[in-house]
């Protein structure tokens, strides 16, 4: 293994304020992302807040075995990037690489099953939009649910798009060099975002799929 | 401050600085100095900068008659549209912070570069996709929205280029936010040794506050942004009243942006104003810590205050109580800033150099910028001036009077810095003394003419206001020579310019311990801080004075 202490930038003094800078700025960025969320988030708790019983209704069209079968596939891939993050750490090539694929596997899962999901719902004509149809009593305001259904869960099947890429890339990088074991810093990062994306799920499973769904 | 720099002796012969480190494009486009980036964000924002004042001044040529004829009402529409668009996001947004922010963060607290120079240069490159997105809505017919963007003006019923207006300011928005976290990670990682948060210069406080906001509201814009995108597209959306959605929920979250958006305007000029005023009155800043804890104070209320621009756009009255009040709040960490700055002035040895000129013009019109505000806090008296004049020209005064005289004075304070040339001393006050004039003439009419209830965004208006529009026109008229003197004078000094030296200014701050131009790393020894920023001597200022006059 190579001195840690060579492998840093020409601005940073040394490796650690390096890897100090590159942790912070993953956290702004991710704080940057809460705000972005927050957005959608604050327009589902108004109109939630303004038509409960359409959103409830329109909450009972959504295909619960599903949202909670994807829950725990993303739970699952959490606990893998944690695992890879960990085998990085100990600088074991082959398990981090493992790692990686199977985080990547479990997100291309996660994205396969929202993809059914949404031909689903395109096909019983709850996306919004001209073809659009939904009880007549719940008027526009199940629209709105979905909506809202499709935007955040869009966005952020868009992110963990992102973060399969990322993931599969480091994967290759691990199997293929021992780029890793110099600074592993890259997948500290990368395990930071893959566990925000995971938690934007807990917070949006329950929101969709759980809308008093007691009867 | 003591530092174990070297003392780089002032020669003629040509030293090794970030300007003559390669001479190709490719060595500036390519650049991951933040010195050069600066530089690249000063070209593109004065490009902007003019192409948002002619729109002005072609609305303002309109005012001149009260039956108009200039332009057609929907030219009109678009010329308002275009000027606050390209002024907010592609000029005073980007103005102090990417360009003197990026050139003396660095320099400021000691360090090579910023903690990431890649993703600075990719920030640049985002505002100029986002500039040309922004442009090429104008050129192809450009939007008709106001600069606010409110649903349904810019979902159901929009004409014209919105969503290709709208991608321009997205991109650019993360422009900025890449800005904000580089900064951030920066300020926090990168100060050389001895360099406390009590040490940093207070235009540091501010850039650090200011890139906070960028990064906690911007993404909300964002998204805003998107959703209305589409609700354009597809005639669905959270804004849609017929799917029981609230157009009014736009105003909440794109105020929510844009009014901490004000302060990312405003407290990088109040940063600058804290560098000017001790430097040109030899004296340590009155109350440093009032004025770094002020700033983070600005910040943090920033965020709380947006419903103030919808106290009649049917927001609950309760709400409206509880933001007429913390707006009013602002007030104060506002205020203790300008009695500290005057505080500073208070026996100190003041000269009048330019950017002391400038400092000037900023206490003074950010004052009455201020407190014009507190009029349009009053619930009562806004539902009278609400959309009048009277609100353009306030935040002209804070906008104008404050930041760009913020930029202007911090721009001739560091040009020496920067270009390692002096322009010419006579010139520039004639210009700093022009634009201050023309200013006032142009947007104290307007108070008036807003409290007499002349309504915004209109291009004609009742014959009884025409005596204060012709004084508006005027002022504008002096105030468009006043800024492009600054353009010729400055373009002049680059080539003709006397060799400023290392300190022109006899200023303290690590930033004029290194030569003029500075090195490509800055410094030649690694900097030590030891000792409290704007520790101007009292003994020495007369000293100082002596020196400074012949220059």
């Amino acid at each position: 293994m190579s001195d840690p202490a060579i492998a840093h930038a020409a601005q940073f003094d040394n490796a650690s304020q390096q890897r100090e800078s590159s942790t912070f700025g993953m956290w702004i960025f991710l704080a940057t992302e809460i705000l972005f969320f927050g957005a959608m988030f604050l327009g589902y708790t108004a109109y939630r807040v303004a038509y409960p019983a359409a959103f409830a209704a329109a909450s009972r069209h959504t295909l619960l075995a599903f949202g909670a079968t994807n829950t725990a596939v993303l739970l699952i891939s959490s606990a893998t990037m944690a695992f890879a993050v960990r085998a990085a750490r100990e600088k074991r090539r082959t398990a981090l690489a493992l790692r990686l694929f199977a985080t990547a596997a479990l997100g291309i899962l996660f994205l396969g099953i929202k993809g059914f999901e949404y031909a689903h719902e395109i096909s019983e004509h709850l996306l919004p939009g001209a073809s659009f149809h939904f009880e007549p009593s719940y008027g526009g305001h199940a629209e709105m649910f979905f909506y809202l259904y499709f935007l955040m869960t869009g966005v952020h099947a868009f992110h963990v798009t992102i973060g399969v890429v990322l993931i599969a890339i480091c994967g290759f990088r691990a199997w293929r060099t021992d780029a890793f074991a110099r600074n592993d810093t890259a997948l500290d990062l990368l395990g930071l975002y893959w566990h925000f994306v995971d938690i934007v799920w807990v917070f949006l499973f329950p929101l969709i799929y759980l809308v008093e769904r007691h009867s | 401050m003591n530092t174990e720099t070297r003392e780089l002796p002032m020669t003629l012969e040509p030293r090794a600085n970030y300007l003559n480190d390669g001479h190709s494009i490719r060595s500036w486009l390519l650049t991951t100095d933040h010195k050069r980036i600066g530089l690249l964000y000063m070209v593109s924002i004065t490009l902007f900068f003019f192409v948002g004042g002619a729109a002005a001044a072609l609305m303002r040529l309109e005012l001149l008659r009260p039956q108009g004829g200039l332009v057609t009402s929907a030219l009109y529409n678009k010329l308002f549209t275009m000027h606050g668009v390209i002024m907010v996001w592609f000029f005073l947004i980007p103005s102090i912070p990417t360009v003197l922010g990026n050139f003396l963060i660095p320099l400021m607290i000691g360090a090579r570069d910023v903690a990431f120079p890649r993703l600075n240069l990719v920030s640049w490159y985002l505002f100029i996709a986002g500039g040309a997105f922004a442009l090429w809505a104008i050129i192809a017919g450009g939007v008709d929205t106001g600069w606010t963007f409110y649903t349904p003006y810019s979902s159901t019923y929009a004409n014209g280029h919105v969503l290709a207006m709208a991608a321009g300011i997205f991109i650019a928005g993360f422009g900025s936010i890449a800005t904000g976290l580089n900064f951030i990670v920066t300020i926090h990682k990168m100060r050389a040794p001895g360099l406390t948060w009590f040490r940093l210069p207070l235009f540091i406080w501010t850039i650090y506050t200011t890139s906070l906001i960028l990064v906690l509201a911007t993404p909300v814009l964002a998204i805003t942004l998107t959703l209305m995108a589409l609700e354009r597209l597809f005639g669905v959306g959270i804004f849609n009243p017929a799917m029981g959605g609230d157009p009014l929920l736009f105003q909440h979250l794109f105020w929510f942006y844009s009014h901490p958006a004000v302060y990312i305007m405003i407290l990088p000029g109040m940063g600058v104003v804290s560098e000017l005023i001790p430097c040109f009155a030899r004296k340590p800043m009155f109350g440093y810590r009032f004025v770094a804890y002020a700033t983070i104070t600005i910040g943090v209320f920033g965020f709380l205050v947006w419903g103030h621009h919808m106290f009649v756009s049917s927001q609950s009255v309760y709400a409206g109580m509880i933001f007429s009040i913390l707006s009013f709040l602002v007030s104060i960490p506002s205020a203790i800033k300008v009695f500290n700055w005057t505080a500073t002035l208070y026996k100190g040895s003041i000269t009048f150099q330019t950017p002391m000129l400038y400092a000037f013009g900023f206490i003074g019109l950010f004052t009455i910028g201020g407190l014009t505000g507190l009029f349009l806090a009053a619930l009562a008296v806004d539902v009278h001036l609400h959309d009048t004049y009277f609100v353009i020209a306030h935040f002209h005064y804070i906008m104008v009077g404050g930041a760009v005289m913020g930029y202007l004075g911090g721009l001739h304070f560091w040009w020496p810095k920067i270009t390692g040339r002096l322009y010419c001393e006579g010139l520039a006050k004639l210009a700093a003394v022009t634009i201050f004039a023309g200013f006032n003439l142009t947007f104290f009419p307007q108070f008036i003419l807003g409290f007499l209830g002349m309504p915004r965004r209109y291009p004609v208006y009742a014959p009884e206001f025409q005596v204060l529009n012709v004084l508006s026109t005027a002022g504008a008229s002096i105030l468009a020579i006043g800024y492009l003197l600054p353009l010729a004078y400055l373009l002049w000094s680059l080539r003709y310019g006397k060799p400023a030296g290392a300190n022109p200014w006899q200023a303290t701050g690590l930033e004029w311990k290194t030569a003029s131009p500075p090195p490509r790393d800055n410094f030649a020894n690694a900097p030590v801080v030891t000792e409290k920023p704007y520790n101007y001597d009292a003994q020495a200022a007369e000293l100082a004075l002596e020196e400074t006059s012949h220059v």
